[in-house]
């Protein structure tokens, strides 16, 4: 059986919540960095952008915020389509390993991302 | 053969099995309902206009006491006074607890349960005008109770046996009944239901004729089951035909509508119930009305090519009215009838829809039987309620509201008596092997059946004997040919067999033991109809067409072992005031 | 002749289910696919296997598969199901099958259950009913008019892969059709009930449920409420 434990927060609300509101701040993250980048930027404006630290923070937020998002959303697919229900014991294994694959990766990227942000 | 056992077992899974079921789930007895169906799927769901009680909401001054008299007149005289007197003055108590239970009643202004006009109803005892008495849940109030008391069951924890069917009663070398065999339609699984109290709510068997509002499922099992137990029947006779079927698909459409202010018209566009009921008009009692319908369609007033229907007028009710009270007959209407009530009259024929005869029992639901000097004798073990029994507070025709009503009463008070009579303790003696190989006996014959004739095929035969013999209208001599007919398709129904022995979900099979209760139904009515000459209610005969209080102001009783019909005194006997005497009865 | 293709499976002689074809004379008459299966199953072949009951619509006995979509053979006329003369019948999907066109409606009713559908009110009650507003009933239409067909949960994805721990639309609907009473004195517990990430969340609203209702109901608009509900308990 698929349970919760793995989940975000444990409370649909809350993980609801939380995708809808990194939804948001990813939406705005993305949509200031385009409006730069159509707009037109230098590697120094680009650097001194980044120098501030409004915009580390705001970066930084984004990209919680993606790895948030990602993990409810990847987390929902996992435990719609690889289960016991499905595809037997074999279902249990792959959810787990590939849980595992992303939090893995998730956690490496946002390590990464402070490193470059903050750096 | 396994055996399961339980306090109570319940046949049936509608209104009345359910709310007998509940009662006697909440004192903590075993209790099992054995349904051939998901419970929701009994025929109770499919009642429309709603519950009539005399619960002081649209009139302050209701009284139980004016629904009774309405009651009894529209009985015909042959209601028994004493459980009409208990079913309406226990009603409002009755109606009151399904709500609290959560039943979505429509509401008044003042937050009240709303009530509608139906046919038949009065002030004062018929002299105070149209009463508006009965309570509904737009028009679905069936659906509405069956749902609220199936959800107050699984609080209760009662157990479910769904989609299993009830065989045949299995009784002991005391012939006291101890329980039912049963399949479990799923697994073919044949097993012994033991029980101190076998309660048989399985309705009724409208299946018996071509032209009905029942469901598929209205096969009159218990019936089938209590006649080849040889227990006797009383009143077979009296088959309502609600006036407003849909022409053509047999669907109901609410005597609310009439309730509401809608009208009969024939192909003249006149409202014709002017002439029939001058005062009630449109909600005279149903007998009266689908007589009156029948002679406009004979008399070459009908409407359509085949001037083989009457139409129903909604359209002057305006839209707004329609899709608040009436919502569940706009649907009807444009599914099966293909008008849109909203602008045009709904077709409509009168259609076999109730039957008020049954199982005799008395207000605890104790089945009875009568010996030989005439006297009620209680049939140790087994009980009756709703649609399969005949308590009798319909006697020769039931008023629209008053269904729902006698299966709400009289399955809690059968509940109710059995409560008391679990705690003071039931001794039975257990069935022997013989016993209970007799009450499978049907489904090893059917097994072991070469295949002849199919199901379908002599069903259909029965239904049109029923439909052309027994209608509306009735003849001694047509019904004796009825009969006769009846007589030769008997060996031909017990002898019949089914090719499909396989054990999971076999509909063939249970269609074939449905047949068989289906024709023990139709044998009992035929007989029983035959000999009552006379006019009285639903039975109505060309060659006898008075009502004969002298001979026939009594109950029929149809004994299955004889095929022979006695007679039983109705109860004039009410606890709590004088009897109504039997007066002409107009409207 | 209509062509009708029924999906066949009987678990004592099948080792897996197949379609079978049959040719039906309507007569020319616009017929219900119930009435289709009954001729069928009178004329042709009795061994073919569905549930009903009713056969107006309102006891939820047959609910079907038809030409793809979920519906009540019994008020589904054949002009709005059949194309090409071809009408394709098949079990409701994503529920075990016990015959023919029978589903194991365990998992559907075990969900309905668990949202404890029965009026929770633990005041005495009064010697007449509790009373309440017309406005305050209305909030029950469009509820509790469910007959529990299951057509919405059985076209609903979430429902397919989890029902034993989503509670699908039509459970969710009578969740609902009991917060709204205001009856009802349960909605904390209810609430704190349906507040786990399978139960009310697996729903992604994309209103198939909606989409096959035969009584016209909507239990996406219902879940929004509920979640509503929950983010008002939680703010």
């Amino acid at each position: 059986m698929v349970t919760a434990v793995t989940s975000l927060s444990r409370s649909g609300l809350s993980d609801w919540l939380v995708q809808r509101v990194t939804a948001v701040i990813l939406l705005a993250f993305f949509v200031f960095i385009a409006s730069k980048l159509l707009g037109g930027v230098s590697y120094l404006e680009w650097r001194s952008l980044f120098d501030q630290t409004w915009m580390k923070v705001f970066a930084l937020m984004a990209a919680l915020s993606l790895a948030a998002h990602a993990w409810i959303g990847m987390w929902g697919v996992f435990t719609d389509y690889l289960t016991e229900r499905l595809l037997g014991n074999k279902g249990n294994l792959l959810r787990i390993s590939f849980q595992l694959i992303t939090s893995l990766s998730l956690v490496i990227y946002v390590i990464w991302a402070v490193q470059i942000i903050w750096s | 053969m396994r055996t399961i056992s339980f306090d109570g077992v319940i046949v049936g899974g509608g209104g009345a099995g359910m709310r007998a079921s509940l009662q006697l789930a909440q004192s903590g007895y075993k209790t099992a309902v054995i349904s051939k169906v998901f419970p929701t799927r009994s025929h109770t769901v499919s009642a429309q206009g709603g519950i009539t009680c005399a619960i002081a909401s649209a009139d302050p001054n209701d009284d139980w006491r004016w629904h009774m008299y309405d009651t009894v007149k529209g009985s015909d005289y042959i209601g028994d006074q004493d459980a009409i007197e208990y079913m309406t003055s226990v009603g409002p108590e009755a109606i009151f607890e399904l709500e609290h239970m959560g039943l979505p009643f429509s509401r008044t202004e003042e937050g009240r349960i709303y009530q509608r006009p139906f046919g038949g109803q009065s002030k004062n005892f018929g002299e105070g005008g149209q009463a508006a008495r009965t309570c509904a849940a737009a028009d679905r109030t069936g659906h509405a109770l069956l749902h609220t008391l199936y959800q107050n069951n699984v609080k209760n924890k009662t157990v479910f046996l769904n989609e299993w069917f009830a065989i045949d009663l299995v009784k002991n070398q005391d012939g006291a009944v101890v329980g039912v065999t049963a399949l479990s339609i799923e697994t073919g699984e044949v097993v012994f239901v033991k029980s101190k109290a076998t309660v048989f709510a399985t309705g009724g068997a409208g299946r018996i004729y071509a032209s009905t509002t029942n469901a598929h499922i209205n096969t009159g099992d218990g019936i089938g089951m209590a006649l080849r137990a040889g227990f006797p029947m009383q009143d077979m006779e009296m088959w309502q035909f609600h006036p407003t079927g849909i022409h053509g698909a047999g669907t109901l459409v609410t005597e609310g509508c009439r309730g509401e202010g809608g009208y009969l018209i024939n192909k003249d566009g006149e409202r014709f119930m002017e002439r029939y009921a001058p005062n009630a008009k449109d909600l005279a009692g149903r007998d009266v009305v689908a007589r009156s319908m029948v002679l406009e369609i004979l008399e070459g007033r009908g409407c359509g090519p085949e001037g083989d229907h009457v139409f129903l007028k909604l359209d002057h009710l305006g839209e707004e009215v329609l899709e608040s009270r009436l919502p569940g007959i706009l649907e009807l209407s444009r599914t099966f009838a293909h008008a849109d009530p909203v602008k045009e009259p709904i077709p409509v024929v009168p259609t076999c829809h109730y039957m008020m005869g049954g199982i005799p029992t008395n207000i605890h639901g104790q089945a009875l039987t009568i010996d030989g000097s005439g006297a009620d004798q209680v049939i140790p073990g087994l009980y009756a309620c709703g649609e399969a029994a005949c308590v009798s507070v319909h006697g020769a025709n039931r008023l629209g509201g008053n269904s729902l009503l006698d299966l709400v009463v009289f399955g809690r008070a059968t509940g109710l008596f059995l409560e008391e009579a679990m705690r003071s303790g039931i001794e039975v003696r257990d069935p022997t092997q013989s016993d209970l190989e007799e009450a499978n006996a049907r489904l090893a014959k059917l097994e072991a059946a070469p295949v002849d004739e199919s199901v379908a095929s002599l069903r259909k035969e029965l239904q049109n004997i029923m439909q052309n013999h027994f209608g509306v209208f009735r003849k001694g001599d047509f019904m004796r040919e009825g009969i006769e007919h009846l007589a030769a398709l008997r060996p031909r129904i017990e002898a019949v067999g089914v090719a499909d022995k396989t054990q999971a979900f076999n509909t063939a099979r249970i269609e074939a033991l449905e047949l068989q209760n289906l024709f023990e139904v139709a044998e009992s009515t035929a007989i029983s109809a035959e000999q009552r000459t006379e006019s009285r209610g639903a039975h109505a005969r060309e060659d006898y067409q008075d009502r004969d209080d002298d001979n026939w102001l009594c109950h029929s009783v149809y004994f299955p072992t004889e095929k022979r019909l006695g007679k039983r005194g109705v109860n004039f006997a009410p606890k709590t005031m004088d009897a109504f005497q039997p007066k002409i009865r107009t409207y | 002749m209509l062509q009708v293709s029924i999906y066949r499976y009987n678990p004592e002689q099948d080792a897996e289910p197949s379609m079978e074809d049959f040719e039906v004379d309507t007569g020319g008459k616009d017929l219900m696919v119930l009435d289709v299966l009954e001729l069928i199953k009178a004329q042709q072949d009795p061994t073919v296997t569905y549930r009903r009951s009713c056969r107006e619509g309102v006891c939820g006995s047959d609910g079907l598969n038809m030409n793809g979509k979920n519906g009540l053979a019994c008020i589904t006329p054949l002009s709005d199901s059949v194309k090409g003369n071809k009408l394709v019948i098949r079990p409701l999907p994503g529920l075990p099958v016990i015959r023919d066109l029978v589903v194991d409606m365990s998992l559907f009713y075990a969900q309905y259950e668990k949202v404890q559908p029965y009026l929770q009110n633990d005041t005495p009650a009064p010697a007449i009913e509790r009373l309440q507003t017309p406005e305050d009933r209305a909030k029950l239409d469009g509820l509790y008019e469910c007959i529990l067909c299951a057509c919405c949960s059985t076209s609903c994805p979430s429902f397919w892969w989890n029902p034993d721990r989503f509670v699908g639309p039509a459970g969710l609907l009578q969740s609902y059709r009991f917060l709204a009473d205001s009856r009802d004195l349960a909605t904390e517990e209810r609430l704190a009930r349906l507040d786990d990430p399978f139960s009310v969340f697996r729903c992604h609203g994309i209103q198939n449920c909606v989409n096959v209702c035969p009584k016209g109901l909507n239990p996406t608009r219902a879940i929004g409420h509920i979640r509503s509900m929950l983010l008002k308990r939680a703010a």
